[in-house]
């Protein structure tokens, strides 16, 4: 199979930047949201539609993004 | 790529499509999330997990040669396989691999530029089928090649005295103290800050948006402002040394500087050492987002 339907995009989650890669291999969507700085996979989700595993990507992550303390 | 020192190290996406069945060709997929191999993976390539067969979790430390070369043995490989490695995260673990398979002698590796983001991107064909390589035997390590690594003695006496380039290779806020680790991931240290001495090269800075890495001229530049010369020794670290094999390739593969070091106790054992000085703030180099 090859990797159909591909996007990148940037966007601010939890006070955090982060880069979103969706694509469409077969009948679903992998989605996946990185911390832009320094790149670390914060989730991965897959679903039948684009929207619904970005959704689910962007939740994890901002479960994850939260809980980051900035100390100075 | 040409103008590269070792340009022989680094292999395009396409070079893999005319080699996915070159016989002496093992392509090996080393991810920082450790999921993405089943989810595709290019045809033919097997999977190694860095938690668990790159690492010696008890010890904290590289594998050692028993098991480095058990690795070889179960993955197919002999001392005359071209070793094809490339990962997610622009190919971080797999440079992890490469350092560790250069540390043990095996003498021909590369690394797929741009990695699974490439290949992906390039909407290139995944398979999610896991191959069995047959295993070979007898793989003979040569004895780890310890100038390869920096141990805290030799970190310490670069901080203090000068005596090696230290490049912190993680993001501007860790190395500021802002932080204590990547944005979403778990804290591993005590303290935030750098190394004394430290110059702020954040990784990414070496790459181009599709995970390429820069041409040569942009990496001297880079490379040069933060201190990085011909003839002088540099170590390079970050938290617990996977994103600074990263900068270490770069430095000795693509920019060739001869001494180089990854300092793989990085961040996690600096961090947490008592009695040990620690910087706060950007540093002599300002601080620059990851592009």
């Amino acid at each position: 199979m090859k990797p159909q339907e591909y996007s990148e995009r940037n966007l601010e989650v939890a006070g955090w930047p982060v880069h979103l890669t969706t694509y469409r291999l077969g009948d679903k969507f992998h989605s996946i949201a990185d911390n832009v700085s320094p790149g670390a996979c914060l989730a991965r989700t897959t679903a039948d539609t684009k929207e619904e595993a970005e959704a689910q990507a962007l939740a994890k992550a901002e479960r994850l993004l939260a809980r980051t303390r900035r100390i100075l | 790529m040409s103008d590269y020192a070792h340009p022989e190290a680094l292999v395009s996406t396409e070079w893999v499509v005319q080699h996915l069945k070159d016989p002496n060709v093992r392509m090996i997929e080393v991810d920082v999330d450790t999921s993405a191999y089943a989810q595709g993976h290019v045809p033919g390539a097997i999977a190694w997990n860095w938690t668990t067969q790159l690492s010696d979790g008890i010890r904290r430390d590289i594998l050692s040669k028993a098991d480095f070369e058990r690795l070889m043995n179960e993955s197919g490989i002999r001392p005359e396989t071209t070793v094809v490695l490339y990962g997610d995260s622009n190919n971080w673990f797999a440079a992890w691999a490469f350092w560790q398979m250069k540390i043990y002698g095996h003498k021909d590796v590369r690394l797929m530029n741009g990695g699974r983001k490439k290949w992906i991107s390039e909407g290139r064909e995944l398979d999610t089928q896991t191959p069995a390589p047959t295993p070979s035997s007898g793989y003979q390590a040569s004895e780890a090649e310890n100038s390869l690594r920096a141990f805290l003695p030799q970190v310490q006496n670069a901080s203090e005295k000068a005596a090696a380039a230290l490049i912190d290779v993680r993001s501007p806020q860790e190395y500021s103290g802002e932080i204590l680790a990547p944005p979403g991931l778990p804290e591993t240290c005590q303290r935030g800050g750098h190394i004394p001495a430290a110059r702020s090269v954040p990784w990414g800075l070496a790459c181009n948006d599709d995970g390429t890495f820069k041409p040569l001229a942009e990496l001297q530049a880079l490379y040069g402002e933060a201190g990085v010369e011909e003839g002088k020794p540099a170590i390079a670290y970050c938290r617990i040394g996977e994103r600074s094999s990263h900068t270490w390739f770069v430095l000795k593969y693509l920019l060739g500087v001869k001494d180089v070091k990854n300092y793989d106790g990085s961040w996690t054992e600096w961090g947490n050492l008592v009695g040990v000085p620690v910087e706060r703030g950007a540093g002599k180099k300002s601080a620059k987002g990851v592009s």
